[in-house]
């Protein structure tokens, strides 16, 4: 029953966040003065024009216009939410690829001290090439993928680009978790004769989950930042990330439009972080004196 | 037991969604697919990419217009159209080898032929220049000799250079003004952080053109702006141009003829966008563009009054207005100092003979577009 009545106050909690939100943009919009709240020649405070801040209610109802009069043109909020779903797929398999690269390293790792020692400032040092330096190289060489009549469709470049954002946090996580049972429990298991497979099982993995979690928290935003980016990067057409640019090209003539794609962006992130609660949920067993 | 349910539900529950998420995608990247390549079924055209410079827009309706109308198919030739827009430079995708054919503006790829680029332009499009320097009406900047001390708006990534040419030409140093980098909307000039907004004709300006004056809540119209064309300077600059590969071109015979005809089939796609201006709109909406369809129609307009008149043919280089992209390539010197080019481009950088030959071959059809005449479009609020 206090477990029922808690979770109905983190719900209204939420709502009233977004409620709050939502009364902070029209409480500075009717109050603020035009030009917005300038400190000499720097503006700290946006203008609060029609042009820069439209009214939440505008952003709504052309939502629910159709994207242009063109005849038979979708309505906005369809043209978001496919957009978005796209992208949700894409990042999605970035995921995947991200953790599985991600957790495959953290065990060589973990079993091969030696190759701690040679991959770790490698799996650094690798974070620090810029994505839009890295995502022509990706697209160009999978242009040139051709293996029999399958060819390399261009989302699987977007994916790639996307895991590499999200290996990271997993291998880096997974390992410290793989190294964090107390000696006491794996010379235990020594002394059961267990092998590295049957320690890896009832005692690392279990152990790693509160140090996973976080870890595959920050790939799915990894993976989402990745996917939005190398749209735009690599010119993918049907994602959320081309969207954003398209239509801020159009926000001076359609300022509300121009926020259609940001909502379905927030949108996405959004269901990524539950995707990765649910995992959560279902480890739930396995999450004493989770590392947060 | 609970433990291993539990786990089972796990493992399934990842299986499910990596199963679904990956025939999601797979079917998505098979509609993207048909439109553009899907050519694996017609065996015997040559295949062909052309990378554009920037999204799918009426600005390349020629292009599109000859795909849809099947004139590269009666060429032999099965076309891809590249978009561009993101971190795509299309006379680096050219001299890389990644695609056979470029649309770029001439002032960049010659500074890319400095560099070391071996490109050529096989046909020059747009004969016009389309870039505009747009100030309030109110602000007193009539010319370019205004810009003195004000904040001009620019792009950059070399849609700049007319800018410091037409400032060059009138004695005017690039460190007198203030270059503020544009976005891809007019928001900054609309909210007066830009005194003076480069516009294309056939976009930015028609941006301008659809919004709403805060003040009398209609659309602004041309009285509340100062335009300033760079046409009318010295500082204009030749635009879309067909580059091609220069080293293929002497090499490669069967690319030197597939140039020819791929030159047809684009020129016969120009003109049908000429001739039939609301379907060009049409087919570029078709393609992928995002403007509503009153913007759309008026850049397949502005864009077909940068072409026709074209007095020597579509796609022939004017050797004046050549002369004049390099004079003030040559001149033009940014605001951090940097010049464009600081030699002339080689002979190899324009070469008439195949827009020639494809318009020989073309023989009867318009190719000079001599009594064209522009339609009127009313552009709604948004461009819709």
């Amino acid at each position: 029953m206090a477990r029922g009545v808690r979770r109905v106050w983190t719900a209204l909690l939420g709502l009233l966040g977004l409620v709050a939100v939502g009364a902070i943009w029209e409480g500075y919009k009717a109050i603020g003065p035009d030009d917005g709240v300038l400190i000499g020649e720097t503006r700290v405070l946006p203008r609060t024009t029609d042009l820069a801040m439209p009214h939440l209610l505008d952003m709504v109802r052309r939502l629910g216009e159709p994207v242009t009069s063109a005849p038979g043109a979708e309505p906005l909020w369809r043209a978001v939410y496919d957009a978005a779903s796209t992208s949700f797929g894409i990042a999605a398999v970035g995921w995947l690829v991200g953790v599985t690269v991600g957790l495959l390293l953290a065990l060589l790792m973990q079993r091969i001290r030696l190759a701690e020692y040679g991959l770790l400032p490698w799996i650094v040092l690798s974070q620090t090439v810029p994505l839009i330096a890295f995502a022509p190289v990706v697209r160009r060489w999978g242009n040139q993928i051709e293996i029999g009549t399958w060819e390399w469709p261009p989302w699987l470049s977007v994916a790639l680009i996307a895991s590499y954002l999200a290996f990271f946090p997993v291998a880096v996580g997974a390992l410290r978790g793989l190294q964090s049972p107390a000696r006491i429990h794996t010379e235990l298991m020594h002394t059961y004769s267990a092998g590295w497979w049957a320690t890896l099982r009832s005692v690392r993995l279990p152990a790693a989950v509160p140090h996973l979690l976080p870890a595959l928290r920050l790939a799915a935003a990894g993976a989402v930042v990745g996917t939005v980016v190398a749209e735009v990067s690599i010119v993918y057409p049907d994602g959320i990330g081309r969207q954003l640019i398209t239509f801020a090209g159009q926000a001076s003539g359609d300022p509300a439009k121009a926020w259609a794609p940001i909502f379905g962006a927030v949108a996405l992130g959004l269901v990524a972080a539950v995707a990765v609660s649910l995992i959560g949920l279902l480890l739930r067993n396995y999450r004493r004196g989770e590392a947060l | 037991m609970k433990h291993t349910f539990r786990r089972t539900v796990v493992a399934g529950a990842a299986l499910l969604a990596t199963a679904s998420m990956l025939t999601a995608c797979g079917s998505d990247s098979g509609d993207g697919d048909s439109g553009g390549s899907g050519g694996s079924a017609s065996g015997d055209l040559q295949e062909i990419k052309l990378q554009l410079q920037w999204l799918p827009q009426a600005q390349f309706a020629g292009y599109y217009a000859a795909l849809d109308q099947g004139y590269f198919e009666d060429e032999g030739l099965d076309v891809e159209i590249i978009p561009s827009g993101g971190d795509i430079v299309p006379q680096d995708a050219l001299a890389n080898g990644d695609v056979d054919y470029a649309i770029a503006w001439v002032p960049k790829v010659l500074g890319s032929i400095e560099q070391g680029a071996n490109l050529t332009n096989v046909a020059q499009i747009f004969q016009r220049s389309g870039t505009l320097q747009v100030a309030w009406a109110d602000s007193g900047i009539d010319s370019v000799a205004d810009f003195e001390g004000k904040k001009i708006g620019s792009w950059g990534f070399g849609n700049e250079w007319e800018i410091f040419a037409a400032m060059a030409d009138e004695g005017l140093d690039s460190s007198t003004v203030d270059i503020v980098t544009q976005d891809f909307n007019m928001n900054a000039f609309l909210q007066r952080d830009i005194d003076a907004a480069q516009a294309m004709t056939y976009n930015e300006y028609a941006q301008l053109l659809e919004t709403e004056d805060p003040d009398t809540g209609e659309l602004y119209t041309p009285d509340d702006f100062n335009v300033i064309s760079y046409e009318d300077t010295s500082g204009a600059m030749l635009q879309d141009a067909i580059w091609a590969d220069t080293e293929r071109l002497a090499d490669d015979e069967e690319y030197a003829e597939t140039t020819v005809k791929f030159l047809k089939a684009v020129v016969r796609g120009w003109i049908f966008a000429r001739d039939n201006v609301e379907d060009a709109a049409n087919i570029t909406v078709a393609a992928g563009s995002s403007w509503g369809p009153s913007h759309e129609l008026w850049m397949a307009n502005e864009v077909n009054k940068l072409i026709w008149p074209a007095d020597a043919g579509i796609g022939v280089i004017d050797e004046g207005a050549w002369d004049q992209t390099v004079e003030g390539a040559l001149a033009a010197v940014n605001e951090q100092g940097q010049h464009l080019i600081t030699t002339e481009p080689p002979a190899t950088a324009y070469d008439n003979t195949y827009i020639e030959e494809a318009l020989a071959d073309l023989g009867d059809d318009d190719t000079t577009g001599e009594g064209y005449e522009p339609i009127e479009v009313t552009l709604a609020k948004g461009g819709n």
